[in-house]
């Protein structure tokens, strides 16, 4: 099972309509269509992914999510709006956000926390742009355009009238330490959250 | 069977026709007494009759996707690049069937056709069909085969039209339908082509208010024009650029109005191969069934109502070069099923070879096709 997986399948109705963008081989689909029943589509643009979608019988729509045509469906057509890993790519975060929450009831984000201990003492130290092994590219190919860490996801959020329903903030592996709740913006490498109106 | 074809191709195979006797209600309002499909199946059908897949065929189409009729045979079936052993459409898991479509010109009862009121080809008289028609005659030809439930319904450009209005229509009697190629309504422009192509037969001299046959003659050379306008939308700016550019047949300007760039001389050669074999009054009627096709229509023009009817999965794929269907077209359609709640997916290929793109070998799409294929194969083997 997907390290992040059972972080975010509690926050999941059984029975509900999820879209999942940037759902990559589909494996969260798959998973939640199996163990909660839900129905619904992932977005995608990586050829393979798609392949690997249908192979496993996943309903998956090729969409870039940098494209408006998000948009071109209509408004609350989901439960929950899923999108692990891909805030930190999109050309907006901030639209991309709005854009979940106009689709679904509900939205599931989760992005590496630029907050982390290690990324600050990488930049102070080194005097270069941080990498880890959440965030292995250089500075100049990096798909990760919009880095942000906790407070930063937090103040968007707030700017933009979003609830925070849930927090959790993990280790690579995903597990939550008892530390890293304690001063989720430096002890956190992974931030999950749950949002709504 | 002769090893000279190859491995991968269904080999030699053989069009058979089927007569139904029972009249067929038209949506034009009109009957046909009695008709004849001509039909080709590759593969076997199981025993609970649950893998058969069937083939919908585009404008000029016909029953021989597959395979070949003879040892001579220079070219196999228009879909041979997916239909054979190991290939998309697997005949290895799958029985397949592909039928000309009523009103066609390769054997199932069309204007060419005798009438049997009068004893003459119907010519003009025969009626208009729909694309809701094909369907209700591919529903007859499904009960004649013993095909309770199709494993897919299949088809690209008109023949994705096809397998769209299956879906809505009999929505019980399949479990896939994969809309390749397609639109769920033509726009002006796609009409505007269509008329510039029936008034290029109906203007020939030749034409005779569609009785040619009986005059002895044929419209070819308003055929031949058709066939030019239509197959210029079939290509890219890009793929005709390739292919041609401003290639000149003999190396120098003439100055004259004959063939001087070898775009011409293909298009001619394309329009004139076609004008030979293909029937003008079946080109009208096929550009005429690709008109009024709208299904959102009966539901007050809410694709997404129409889609509502539907309880089959789909697999829809556009080309991203063809402009004829743009990729558009199938967004609209997939936005329609998510409105609806339907189970699909969708894939935008990346293809320089415009709306022809369907018919020819690119690896993306033949892997894509393959990989759904083998999903619904695996549910009839696993239910065994």
């Amino acid at each position: 099972m997907r390290a992040d997986l059972k972080f975010i399948e509690p926050w999941i109705a059984p029975g509900s309509r999820v879209l999942d963008l940037g759902c990559g081989d589909g494996t969260l689909l798959e998973y939640l269509q199996r163990e909660k029943q839900v129905t619904g589509y992932g977005l995608e643009i990586n050829p393979e992914y798609i392949e690997e979608c249908v192979r496993r019988g996943v309903n998956v729509i090729e969409q870039d999510l940098d494209e408006d045509r998000l948009s071109s469906f209509r408004d609350q057509t989901f439960d929950t709006v899923v999108m692990t890993q891909a805030l930190q790519a999109v050309r907006r975060p901030d639209r991309a956000l709005e854009e979940m929450l106009r689709l679904g009831r509900e939205g599931i984000v989760t992005f590496p926390n630029f907050g982390y201990w290690r990324l600050r003492l990488f930049q102070l130290w080194r005097g270069r742009m941080p990498m880890s092994s959440t965030l292995p590219h250089t500075w100049y190919n990096t798909p990760n355009i919009h880095l942000c860490t906790v407070r930063d996801f937090e103040a968007l959020c707030y700017e933009h009238r979003i609830r925070i329903r849930d927090r959790t903030v993990v280790d690579n592996a995903h597990r939550s330490r008892w530390y890293s709740r304690l001063w989720p913006n430096m002890l956190g490498q992974i931030a999950i959250y749950r949002v709504t109106r | 069977m002769p090893e000279i074809f190859p491995s991968d191709s269904v080999g030699l195979v053989e069009p058979r026709t089927l007569h139904f006797p029972d009249p067929l209600k038209l949506a034009c309002g009109r009957e046909l007494p009695a008709y004849d499909l001509v039909v080709e199946t590759y593969g076997t059908l199981n025993q609970d009759a649950s893998n058969a897949v069937l083939i919908c065929h585009a404008l000029s189409g016909h029953h021989h996707a597959a395979g070949y009729h003879s040892e001579e045979d220079q070219k196999p079936g228009w879909w041979d690049n997916c239909i054979g052993p190991g290939k998309p459409i697997d005949t290895n898991k799958f029985f397949v069937v592909c039928l000309n479509n009523l009103g066609g010109c390769h054997g199932s009862t069309g204007p060419s056709s005798i009438n049997p009121e009068t004893g003459r080809p119907y010519g003009p008289d025969f009626p208009v069909i729909t694309v809701r028609d094909w369907t209700n005659v591919q529903a007859r030809l499904a009960d004649r085969l013993g095909i309770d439930q199709w494993a897919a319904v299949a088809g690209g450009s008109l023949g994705g039209m096809q397998a769209l209005d299956w879906a809505i229509t009999y929505p019980d009697r399949l479990r896939h339908a994969l809309v390749i190629a397609a639109t769920p309504k033509l726009t002006a422009q796609n009409i505007a082509f269509n008329e510039v192509a029936r008034r290029a037969i109906t203007s020939d001299p030749d034409f005779h208010g569609g009785r040619y046959q009986e005059h002895g003659t044929a419209p070819q050379r308003g055929l031949m024009l058709a066939r030019m306008v239509g197959h210029i939308t079939y290509l890219s700016d890009v793929s005709m650029g390739e292919k041609f550019g401003r290639e000149l047949r003999d190396h120098a300007y003439k100055y004259g109005f004959d063939v001087e760039f070898q775009v011409e001389s293909y298009l001619r050669y394309q329009g004139e191969k076609f004008s030979e074999n293909f029937d003008a009054n079946t080109y009208l009627l096929m550009t005429r069934a690709l008109d009024y096709f709208n299904p959102a229509r009966e539901y007050g023009n809410d694709l997404s109502q129409a889609m509502a009817q539907a309880k089959c999965r789909f697999l829809v794929m556009s080309f991203s070069s063809d402009w004829r269907f743009a990729p558009e077209h199938s967004q609209k359609l997939v936005n329609a099923m998510v409105d609806a709640r339907r189970d699909v997916s969708y894939s935008e290929i990346d293809s320089p070879w415009g709306h022809d793109a369907f018919l020819l070998p690119n690896e993306r799409y033949i892997r894509l096709f393959r990989a759904y294929m083998n999903r619904i194969a695996g549910e009839f083997t696993d239910a065994r």
